[in-house]
């Protein structure tokens, strides 16, 4: 896997947003790659741009107000921000899928679902009517909806929440994309099902082999995904690593803490989680110095100063952070 | 959804029978009809009180309302004021399908009256309707699309003009451009009253020139809060996460719109449509009497003014009617835009 082409590169991506309050800098330059057939899990908590970010891959971000100021997501050597609307079209649901958080508002409901998932095959493909159909009915069965065929033509509303979100699993798989981005799939969820969707996502990666995006505010489910983890906070990547070295290895102040806020079952039951001090920040200010400064433990005078950029601190380990968190000392 | 449509039928009746009371009696309060009927000559006292008796105006208002309701045939009915009742009754009353004879047109049954003007009526407001909501879809669609575009705004701009100006100020206007300057001008012009010119005779090509006037005056007025209204709805729907969804897929945007966003913007829009239409109806009451269109907003105001309660008894009750029916369809069209509603 290591040696895989890169086939998504995205350089330095910024987008902002202008709202009647001011500017917001949801995203500020976020640079990372992702080899074919790799799962990439993008953590952080509400708010720090990760949506954004796959919005602005998709070209999905509402313009006016957002827009993509600067950056370039390559994928498979072409630019997608250079792109025509038009030959954008053929990129979405093609060869780049997405499944979106909230089942429930995420199917039209006054079309059926067999209509949904078919209108992506129509766009796409030169397949007739039929072919369509009993594509969708495969697509169906392939995500673990009992009695396929029939329930194509259920609406949303006849569905419950987990078989509404394996619907939307179908329905992005149906022209079998190289590249699946989930924008936090199983949030909405409860738990059981959740590990449900988690499941069907792993089996159903291995067998189409498609990369994957993974974003998620949940440290404890990247894991047992992801092949490599990025941290975002106030729409910065602040640290990149392979998932074991993240947990093992933790080399920056936030998600230090955010692994200090996760419940662990090997830990004593009268420790209390930690959580982090502060308020997430302010997006409507321009940034100066390192973002998460006000609420970090290890904060010295230029981390308010100046913003550390994302460096290679490790093999295939980066890092944006002026502190050593091991040792304290400035890098 | 058979037995829906049924149970809401059968709900509609005490519906109506208290809304018809409710007209009878403020009618009754409303107008003598007596008072309007002599014209200029003078009527003598006995006149007054034998045309009192006939149309059963000495009886308490429970009573004219039951004669009203049901007919007066079973009943005797004292018509030379002897004190003896000994003539039954002509009328069969409104649930057998009488409703009665007009006053003013002196012994013409109401159904005939109104039945004369309805069709004036329908093809002036239906024709205003079709170009009211398809114009407004189109503005509608287009302002959403482009918000606050150039054209968005201008289209807004005009609209609120139109919607702020009173409907006969709109009627005068046209009238004094499109009719007395164009004349004066020398230009083809339009014709100002009526629905054809007798000279020439009620051809449709005469209906249609006549009708511009009105018609233009109608939609201009309502132009603006449908457009306005089917473009927040659109826009709203816009925003949803389906369509995001649906963007995700790859669709072209025209699918999205047309088949995504209008699919569930319509329902709103429906519903907007099935309150308006059974009013269309009534006529334009100030629309019809300044181009002097013989329909039924003309008949409604002519039969308040000179005490025909019997007509305008009967074009309200037809209006309450039509309004039940068509909230009913209203509520058949709904489930059948959306599969979420369902009715059994």
């Amino acid at each position: 896997m290591t040696n895989a082409r890169k086939f998504l590169e995205v350089k330095d991506l910024k987008t902002q947003f202008n709202t009647p309050e001011g500017t917001v800098y949801a995203v500020n330059g976020v640079s990372f790659d992702l080899k074919e057939g790799e799962t990439l899990a993008v953590v952080g908590e509400s708010g720090c741009g990760k949506s954004v970010t796959m919005m602005s891959i998709m070209r999905l971000i509402q313009i006016p107000p957002g827009k993509i100021v600067g950056g370039e997501v390559v994928f498979r050597d072409t630019d997608l921000l250079q792109l025509s609307e038009e030959a954008m079209e053929q990129i979405r649901g093609r060869e780049i899928a997405m499944i979106f958080q909230d089942p429930m508002t995420s199917l039209n409901p006054v079309l059926t679902v067999g209509k949904q998932i078919t209108e992506t095959l129509r766009t796409h493909t030169p397949m007739t009517q039929e072919q369509c159909r009993a594509r969708a009915g495969a697509l169906l069965e392939l995500v673990g909806i009992p009695d396929p065929i029939k329930r194509l033509d259920d609406y949303p509303h006849q569905f419950s929440g987990g078989m509404r979100q394996r619907v939307m699993i179908a329905m992005s798989l149906a022209c079998t994309p190289s590249l699946l981005i989930a924008d936090e799939p199983t949030t909405a969820l409860d738990v059981t099902i959740q590990a449900q969707i988690i499941e069907l996502v792993k089996e159903l990666k291995k067998n189409v082999g498609m990369a994957m995006i993974w974003i998620t505010h949940d440290l404890g489910i990247v894991a047992g995904l992801a092949d490599r983890v990025i941290v975002m906070y106030a729409g910065y990547v602040v640290e990149e690593a392979i998932v074991d070295d993240l947990y093992e290895n933790t080399l920056h102040p936030y998600t230090l803490a955010l692994l200090q806020a996760l419940p662990r079952a090997d830990r004593r039951r009268d420790q209390s989680l930690k959580s982090i001090k502060g308020s997430p920040p302010n997006l409507l200010v321009e940034p100066r110095g390192c973002p998460f400064a006000p609420r970090c433990e290890f904060v010295r005078e230029k981390c308010i100063a100046e913003n550390p950029a994302l460096v290679n601190v490790e093999t295939n380990h980066k890092v944006a952070c002026w502190v050593d968190v091991k040792t304290g000392a400035l890098r | 959804m058979t037995k829906y449509i049924v149970r809401r039928l059968l709900q509609a009746i005490p519906l109506l029978l208290l809304i018809s009371l409710i007209l009878f009696v403020l009618m009754q309060n409303a107008t003598d009809p007596l008072a309007t009927m002599g014209g200029r000559t003078p009527t003598k006292p006995e006149d007054r009180a034998r045309l009192t008796r006939q149309l059963g105006l000495d009886k308490p208002i429970y009573i004219q309302y039951l004669y009203w309701l049901v007919g007066n045939d079973w009943a005797k009915t004292d018509l030379d004021g002897d004190g003896v009742a000994e003539t039954y009754g002509t009328r069969h009353g409104v649930i057998r399908g009488d409703f009665g004879t007009s006053i003013v047109q002196t012994g013409r049954p109401v159904t005939k009256v109104i039945g004369e003007r309805l069709p004036n009526t329908l093809i002036l407001m239906l024709t205003s309707e079709v170009i009211i909501v398809l114009g407004a879809l189109l503005v509608g669609v287009y302002s959403a699309l482009r918000q606050y575009s150039f054209f968005d705004n201008l289209l807004t701009g005009i609209l609120f003009v139109g919607y702020s100006m009173p409907i006969f100020f709109i009627a005068l206007s046209t009238m004094y451009i499109f009719s007395v300057n164009f004349k004066r001008w020398g230009l083809p012009y339009l014709p100002t009253v009526g629905m054809f010119d007798p000279k020439i005779g009620e051809t449709p090509g005469q209906i249609i020139l006549h009708m511009i006037l009105p018609v233009f005056s109608i939609s201009f007025i309502s132009f603006a809060a449908y457009s306005r209204y089917i473009r927040s709805t659109l826009l709203e729907v816009l925003g949803q996460d389906y369509i995001r969804t649906a963007r995700s897929k790859g669709l072209p945007k025209r699918e999205i719109t047309f088949i995504h966003a209008l699919k569930n913007a319509s329902l709103p829009i429906v519903t907007v449509v099935g309150l308006d239409l059974p009013l269309l109806l009534g006529g334009a009451v100030v629309t019809e009497r300044i181009f002097a269109w013989p329909g039924m907003g003309r008949l409604f105001i002519d039969g308040i003014d000179r005490g025909d309660t019997p007509v305008v008894m009967g074009i309200l009750m037809m209006i309450a009617v039509s309004v039940v029916v068509f909230q009913i369809l209203t509520d058949i069209v709904y489930a059948w835009l959306d599969p979420r509603i369902r009715f059994d």
